[in-house]
Order: C-alpha cells, then structure tokens, then sequence
C-alpha cells in the first residue's frame, strides 16, 4: 500500500509515452542502431466444432518468439465464463491480457444481473474492443460456449471482425487444420467423433506447420459443465538424451570472493493485528 | 476475413505485415531453408552430422534432406543455409574434385578442398552464396580435420563446429562437453568415437526441441580409415 503514494496511478488505455524515443533509439546513428524487442507469438494451431450437444475447443501447446521455441506446454485455451471459453493466435501477450479483461468484464456483469453471460455478449465485447485499437492488438480468437440460446462457436479477427461458424481452424497452422475440418465435418456428431476430428486437425496442424507443435489440448463444453483436458494427447517425440550432463560440485572455476559483513544496526518489533490471532 | 497477410520477409522467414498504404515489394534472390550441421574431429576419426528437414517460412519442404555431401573416400562436407546455392556449390566442388584427379591421377586431400573452397567463395564475394559450409575428414596422416567457413570464404581448422539455424544453441554445450570450457576440476579424456556420436545424437535431440527449423532425421557420416559409414537416427516431426 506504501507505493501507492510513490508511483502515479496507471492511465486507461495504452501508454505511448515512450514511442518518440523508441523511433529516435531505432533510427539512430549508424553503430548505435537498437532493434525493439519482439513480442512473442504463440505461431499456433487452433480450433473449434459445434456437435450435437456443445462445442469442442482444440490447440497445441507451443510457443514460439521468431525461431525458437519459447514454451513447449503453453495454455492457448483461456477462461472467459464457466460456459465459455476461448482459444488465442498471435501476440501471445495480447491473446492472455484480452482474454482476462473480457473474462473480468463478464463476471462483474454475472455478479450485477444474476445471469450467466451470453457467447454472443463476450463476441460484441472483444469486437468492440479490437476495433477501437485498430489492429494494434494482434489477437486471433476462437470463442466457443453453451449458453440458454444454445451451442455458439465464433471466431473474433485482430481488426474487429466476427463471422459465427460451425467449425473453423486459426494460427499459423489453421491451412492444414482446416483441410481435415473440410474434409470430415458433419453436422450433430456426437462426442467421441468431434473430438477425434478436432484432436486431428490440430495434429495436422503441428505436423505440418513449424510454429505448431508438442502437445494438443481439447476444451469440451456442454450444457451439463466442462471438461479441460490438459492435454489429450501428448507428443509422442520423448527421445531421452543417453548421457546424463550432469556436473559435480567444484566444476564451475570461483575467481573471486569477497565477503561484506551486514552490521546489525537498529532492531524493532512492531506488533500487528491478526484476524483470528491466537 | 483477416485484412493482415503472411508473408516471407526479405531471408524467406514468416513476416507479418499490416497494410498501410502502398508498400514497396522488393525480390530477394536468396531464401532461408533451415537446417542444422555439425562436425566434429577426433584422433583418428571425423564426423559430420545434419538434420534433415528442408523448411522454408513455416513450411516444410521436406522431412528427407539431408545436408551432408560425400566428397571423396575422406572427406565429407556439410552445407546448410539457401539449399538453391548448397546444391549449386556442391556441383561446382565435385567437378573440380574430378578436374584435379584427371589432371594429378590422385583424389584431392581434405585440406586442400577446404583452400580451394575458400576460394570458390570468395570468387562470389559480391554477390555471395548463401550457404554456412563445415568439411570434415581426415588429413593426410590420418588424423580427423574440422574446417569451417563463413559465407565469403574465411575458413579455419578447428576440433568441432556447429552451423546453420540451431549453431548458438550447440556450439556452447561442444564448447563444454568437448573442449572442457568453463570447467575445473574435471578429468580431460581424448574424445573416443562412440563417445563423440552420443554426444552429437543428444545434442541434436535437444536442438529439434528448441529450434523450430531443426527435426525430422539426424544422419550422422562416420569417417574414418575404413571408410565413410552412415547413421540415421529420428528426430521431432512436429
């Protein structure tokens, strides 16, 4: 509570404060050229059905920033509402931030109206606010839940689009994807069929793509609950390293040592107020 | 649907572009095919070692590529980085192996190949080949040879080097493993052959979970004065 009174409360909105010195730092004199650090991505496979009695979520768990991989068990799959939930593509940060505001928003409506909220009340909430930002935020979004209306799967763009489909594929890795989606989709599967078929477009999805891959999670939401599973198939690339890299104390060479003894100078003990202190 | 497009940038990786106006689309002649290759020397043996996925953007080409061209009886070669001029390099090499052994009835020595690849290089320097090269093999007494070039032709002897997309993350753990950097203590045993293959299979086992353009297969070429043997061994697919 103490820094509240140091730092000055944050504003709403982005803060461009420092993009004027960004710009001079990029295009700088000729030795002092600074690149900006790049965002990572999630370079993802994602996708959503519409079965018989909900919608079935899938992703892959990698993340990558440029060419390497960043995380391998990373969670594309965000809380938005106990009967909604949404998979992100693109800016990893943007996904994760857009996510939990919108998740935030619709439990302060549920709290205010006594409601569960509708899909398409978080779709108008995420539209609206993609396109205020104009593209800047670089989130790709499958938001699929089960309300009183029934099953909705949509898909929300970076710029403010929105299209309502009954299956789609998005990411990087959403062309193949959407090759097995074309392929085997029917309508009113029940739930072993749409699983296999969303487990297998996002299988596609990490063969065929580099910014794809490890493991596939799946979502299943009913009107009856949700079934996070996490994951549902794991890779099946665990190749073991055959030697153990492992080093024994006095391996690393200590150069230097120097000791600073801490002086106790001052003590005192401040008694403080405990709810349910013994 | 989405008005931002894919593209591949200037080096062939993704490139994301968001569209602001008229943009300037410039060909690049060069593209950026992935791809990892090691070598390493040892007392009487050399290996050279690549991965074999060909990738372009975040595609895959494909998954049987591999970067490593057999030379002569002893030497091997290992070329990663724009597969157009790896390809184009590795004729213009064999045929000046043959143009020397017509001429001096005997096969080109690996020290020799690595001096007159330099200068195949550096003959382009203007306009270079895209391709990061690694020779390994053995010289004349029969000892392992490492040499390792940059683009233009610079080239030097060393015991182990890795090139091509995943070299930052393998040249430290050689470096440590191998040359015995950073460590005291430590009992310092000539590299043996099965030694030096396990290492390499790990190393790359760790490169295909952390580099995006290294996977598929590792092929290993084994030389030593009995010949040049070949080891494949699987890697990530995904």
């Amino acid at each position: 509570m103490a820094l509240s009174n140091v730092l000055e409360p944050a504003g709403s909105g982005f803060n461009f404060e420092n993009s004027t010195r960004n710009i001079v730092l990029e295009n700088g004199s000729e030795e002092g050229k600074i690149k900006a650090p790049k965002p990572m991505k999630t370079g993802t496979t994602i996708a959503g059905v519409v079965y018989k009695d909900g919608v079935v979520l899938g992703a892959d768990t990698r993340a990558t920033s440029e060419e390497v991989v960043a995380d391998k068990m990373c969670a594309k799959i965000h809380y938005i509402a106990p009967n909604i939930y949404c998979c992100g593509a693109g800016t990893a940060a943007d996904t994760e931030k857009t996510t939990d505001m919108l998740s935030s928003n619709l439990t302060i409506f549920s709290m205010n109206s006594g409601r569960n909220p509708r899909v398409v009340m978080a779709v108008n909430i995420l539209q609206d606010m993609l396109f205020r930002y104009r593209g800047m935020i670089g989130a790709h979004l499958i938001l699929g839940g089960v309300d009183c209306t029934g099953s909705h799967l949509y898909t929300v763009g970076p710029y403010g689009s929105m299209d309502k489909v009954p299956y789609l594929a998005m990411g990087s890795g959403k062309l193949p994807a959407m090759g097995i989606l074309e392929d085997r989709f029917k309508g009113n599967m029940d739930l072993e069929e749409a699983k296999a078929l969303v487990s297998d477009a996002i299988h596609a999805g990490i063969m065929s793509d580099l910014g794809s891959g490890n493991n596939i999670d799946l979502c299943v939401i009913t009107k009856e609950g949700v079934d996070y599973i996490r994951p549902h198939r794991e890779s099946i690339y665990n190749y073991k390293r055959q030697a153990k890299y492992k080093y024994k104390p006095g391996t690393t060479p200590v150069l230097n040592k120097t000791v600073n003894q801490l002086e106790l100078v001052h003590e005192t003990v401040q008694m403080m107020e405990t709810a349910g202190s013994s | 649907m989405m008005i931002s497009a894919r593209a591949y940038g200037d080096n062939g990786k993704m490139k994301e572009h968001h569209y602001t106006g008229p943009v300037e689309h410039k060909f690049s002649p060069y593209a950026f095919n992935g791809g990892t290759v090691l070598a390493v020397a040892g007392e009487d043996f050399a290996l050279v070692a690549s991965d074999t996925r060909l990738s372009e953007g975040y595609s895959i080409h494909s998954r049987d590529s591999p970067k490593c061209y057999k030379l002569t009886d002893t030497t091997v070669i290992g070329c990663s980085g724009f597969h157009g001029d790896c390809l184009t390099l590795t004729k213009i090499i064999e045929a000046r192996l043959k143009m020397y052994k017509h001429s001096n009835n005997k096969s080109m020595t690996s020290g020799a190949i690595a001096a007159m690849l330099s200068t195949i290089l550096y003959g382009k320097r203007f306009f270079p080949y895209y391709v990061y090269n690694i020779i390994g093999g053995l010289d004349e007494e029969g000892r392992g040879a490492v040499y390792s070039f940059d683009p233009v032709g610079s080239y030097q002897r060393d015991t182990y080097k890795a090139g091509g997309s995943a070299s930052a993350m393998l040249q430290p753990l050689l470096d440590n493993q191998i040359g015995f950097k950073n460590m005291e203590n430590v009992e310092q045993l000539p590299l043996t052959l099965e030694k030096a293959v396990q290492l390499v299979k790990d190393v790359f086992i760790s490169a295909a979970e952390r580099d995006v353009y290294t996977g598929d297969a590792l092929k290993i070429c084994i030389i030593t004065k009995e010949g040049i043997r070949e080891e494949i061994v699987p890697l990530r697919k995904d």
